[in-house]
């Protein structure tokens, strides 16, 4: 299915579109952290840092077009990640 | 006749270059993890610390940062258009991007450094334990993250050559590709270091 070839190319107005939603959520993220909700504002901004890392990688950097393997290796990257977080904090949890 | 004698395994190149990337993933992974350790440690220090960061600043290098991945993508499709003028602009505003942010980083490590918050100071040792660790998270990290700019900026300074001197075309523009990737990981690093320095409360 991947042929190197015929890859799809994305368009300045799609490029753009991407930029925009990129400065909007970083305007969000901002904002929000200006707001006095405790514990919450952590895991909000890290929350909007991972949808934000989601659109450079899925439409920047081509991921969503690419073949299989790389999506694949990429999602094990992040569960590698998260078993490092995950296994840290359940150490020093309990300290 | 003209042959292409360089490999012709675009396939095998990219995810090179994109394994690479996941080591690079994993290393301020780490360092995020160490951050997060020693926040929960020393909360009150680390939000301190936090608020002495300039907002404007860290907001502003993240805009350039975005735009500049933006000019970078943007190149990408110049050259597969054959549009040379194009692609040659977008990474040349890309190199200006990083080399901007450069500059922040060095007003604002240097005002850092005229206050006596820097590595080893007296200042952080007597400010006590979270805040020094605060700090050199804050040098290592945004350090690490700064070199990885300048690399960045190398790739897409050959990049640059490479596209002028037609090396890189439309049939041919894997390097253009990968030094892309390795920008927009530096972009992508960067929007998990905004929030963790410049918006704890």
């Amino acid at each position: 299915m991947e042929d190197n070839g015929v890859e799809h190319i994305l368009s300045y107005p799609k490029l753009v579109a991407v930029l925009c939603v990129l400065f909007g959520l970083t305007a969000v993220t901002i904002v929000v952290s200006r707001i006095e909700l405790g514990i919450l504002n952590i895991w909000i901004a890290i929350l909007i840092a991972s949808i934000k890392g989601s659109f450079v990688l899925l439409f920047f950097m081509h991921l969503k077009y690419e073949s299989r393997l790389l999506k694949m290796t990429f999602v094990g990257t992040v569960v590698c990640l998260a078993i490092l977080i995950g296994f840290i904090f359940w150490d020093i949890s309990f300290r | 006749m003209m042959v292409d004698t360089a490999s012709s395994d675009k396939v095998g190149v990219k995810l090179g270059m994109w394994l690479f990337l996941y080591t690079e993933i994993m290393l301020f992974g780490g360092l995020f993890v160490l951050y997060a350790a020693y926040y929960t440690r020393y909360t009150a220090d680390f939000i301190q610390g936090g608020k002495s960061l300039d907002l404007f600043m860290g907001a502003f290098n993240t805009i350039i940062l975005l735009a500049s991945s933006f000019t970078v993508a943007g190149s990408i499709t110049a050259v597969r258009r054959q549009k040379k003028k194009m692609a040659l602009g977008m990474v040349f505003t890309s190199i200006v991007f990083g080399l901007l942010f450069l500059v922040n980083k060095y007003f604002e490590w240097g005002h850092k450094f005229e206050i006596g918050i820097y590595p080893g100071s007296q200042t952080l040792k007597q400010a006590g334990h979270g805040k020094s660790i605060f700090y050199g998270l804050y040098y290592v990290i945004t350090g690490l993250h700064g070199l990885h700019i300048v690399i960045g900026m190398t790739l897409l300074s050959i990049s640059f050559y490479f596209i002028a001197s037609n090396r890189v075309h439309a049939e041919r523009y894997v390097v253009l590709e990968n030094s892309g990737l390795y920008w927009h990981l530096v972009d992508l690093i960067w929007i998990f270091i905004f929030p963790l320095f410049y918006l704890i409360l």
